[in-house]
């Protein structure tokens, strides 16, 4: 009951301290709310990169075209040595039918052209998907380099640049959270650190009449909690609109088809449980940090 | 019965200066003792120790069963609901009145409401300011804040009073009317007193036990009415 009695008389006591002083609350929860709607672009940047790159990754395919003379036997073979290969994850046969009845699909000019030849000049081909992105140029050369192989090819250099290059940004977004962080921890540190000046007398008091290190420190935690959710009622407010308005506008993908964004749902929510919680704990740690320091307990 | 006992005690700052060296003094429960001595003497030090502001940094210093000498920083508070502290500057919150001042300490013991509130009437009626509980402290004169400090100090009955130059700021007439509580407090509480004090008046008038603390060192130690005057006291005033 006690430590109920000392909870209850903490959040009040917190919300009385944020109301005393407004201003300086105010600035407080200012900061965090910028650095927050910083930190949820870079959230919102990097899970869409992260998604990207994964779809990418798994579109990725090596195309290997079996030489025309290949024999039955020859493709068992080739067969036998592809699934020897380990950074193979995959493979279909795509005979040279199937492209033929493909491209004739794509237009009426190579429908035509195909038409006109007696023969099917197109050859019977692999497809085969790499583990990793960084399988595809390795296996690639030793497929090539398979008898009855014709040729093999993936989208060299330009499939590595750009995973290479979403990758950076992937790296780079967390860096950036993990310094808008820090920045939020350290202004509402400072503010409570502030708030504490102004209640010095009040703490020094109840150090003399025998309260508790924790009955001390639990307000300022509140205060810091509380002063983090407030902080990051608009960031999820953005997340929310802004990131479905972004979503709509955009019609869920950038510049091609290939390049879809996340869908809002459940996406937007979860990125906003994430701001409230790093609002919030990170208020709280800021506060535990400033009490701890000035109060010598 | 011992309440408080101090054995080889030592105080040396950071700084190099001794403020304490080698006290040994026991003081008996409900005893009211005088701790004089001239700025400097170490006898702020000593009366810090007491409520564990100060560590010792050698010795026992045993306040009704705590060391004080051992308790560790977050244990302090155990120590301090047994005692009740009282400064020369009242230490009133400005801007609560004179019941909420006195009910805050209970109030930050967690205590429940309904308990708090006879406490704090009865605490404020032993001091005399029945008629101020709603004025805020700049409405109070001097003598009437000390009056509200030692209300705060005794609301939660403890053992042991101390008083750090209470009459510091307070005329001689005023003086007296704080004495008067302290000494009343003392008889009828049964709690135990320690004041350091320059007061020369207050101390000879009083015929109370007496300590006097010269340069760390504790240099006399009158017994109940012995005290006729001493050197240190007529040249620090």
């Amino acid at each position: 009951m006690r430590a109920l009695r000392i909870l209850i008389r903490s959040i009040r006591d917190a919300f009385k301290s944020v109301g005393r002083n407004f201003s300086l609350s105010m600035a407080a929860i200012a900061c965090s709310t910028i650095t927050l709607i910083l930190v949820a672009v870079a959230i919102i940047l990097s899970y869409n990169v992260k998604e990207i790159t994964g779809k990418l990754e798994k579109e990725l395919t090596i195309v290997a075209y079996i030489k025309e003379d290949a024999s039955e036997e020859d493709i068992e073979k080739l067969k036998h040595t592809l699934d020897g290969i380990s950074t193979i994850e995959s493979y279909t046969l795509k005979g040279k039918e199937e492209w033929k009845a493909e491209m004739k699909n794509e237009s009426d000019t190579l429908d035509s052209i195909l038409d006109y030849l007696d023969n099917n000049p197109l050859l019977n081909s692999l497809i085969i998907t790499v583990r990793e992105v960084t399988d595809l140029n390795p296996t690639t050369e030793r497929i090539r380099k398979i008898d009855s192989i014709s040729s093999a090819e993936y989208g060299e250099g330009m499939v590595e640049n750009i995973v290479g290059i979403f990758d950076i940004i992937s790296k780079g977004t967390i860096v950036i959270v993990i310094a808008l962080i820090l920045v939020t921890a350290f202004l509402i540190s400072n503010t409570i650190k502030l708030t504490i000046y102004s209640r010095k007398s009040e703490i020094e008091i109840m150090r003399l009449v025998g309260a508790s290190n924790t009955a001390i420190r639990l307000p300022f935690i509140f205060e810091g909690f509380i002063l983090g959710i407030l902080g990051s009622i608009i960031p999820v407010l953005v997340t929310i609109y802004g990131y479905i308005l972004l979503y709509d506008q955009l019609g869920g993908h950038v510049f091609t088809n290939m390049i879809t964004l996340v869908t809002p749902f459940n996406f937007v929510f979860f990125v906003s449980l994430i701001l409230l919680a790093i609002g919030s704990i990170v208020g709280m740690f800021g506060s535990y940090r400033a009490v701890r320091k000035h109060l010598k307990i | 019965m011992k309440l408080i006992e101090v054995s080889n005690c030592y105080k040396v700052y950071k700084n190099g200066t001794t403020a304490v060296a080698d006290l040994n003094v026991t003081i008996d429960k409900g005893e009211f003792v005088f701790v004089i001595g001239s700025t400097g003497s170490g006898k702020s030090t000593f009366i810090k120790m007491l409520y564990r502001e100060e560590k010792p940094t050698k010795g026992i210093v045993n306040v009704g069963g705590i060391n004080v000498a051992k308790l560790r920083n977050s244990k302090v508070y155990k120590l301090r609901r047994k005692i009740g502290v009282v400064f020369q500057d009242f230490k009133l919150l400005p801007k609560l009145t004179v019941y909420e001042n006195v009910a805050f300490a209970l109030e930050s013991l967690g205590m429940e409401a309904r308990q708090i509130r006879p406490k704090v009437l009865k605490a404020i009626e032993n001091v005399g300011l029945k008629e101020k509980t709603r004025n805020f402290p700049s409405q109070l004169s001097g003598g009437e804040q000390q009056r509200v400090a030692i209300a705060r100090a005794i609301v939660n009955n403890p053992k042991l009073l101390i008083c750090d130059e209470p009459t510091g700021n307070l005329d001689p007439d005023t003086s007296k009317e704080i004495m008067k509580i302290l000494e009343r407090i003392s008889e009828e509480l049964g709690t135990t007193v320690i004041m350091a004090t320059h007061d020369r008046d207050i101390v000879n008038r009083m015929k109370k036990r007496v300590l006097i603390i010269e340069n760390g060192v504790l240099v006399g130690d009158y017994l109940k009415g012995s005290y006729k005057g001493h050197e240190s006291i007529k040249n620090s005033n």
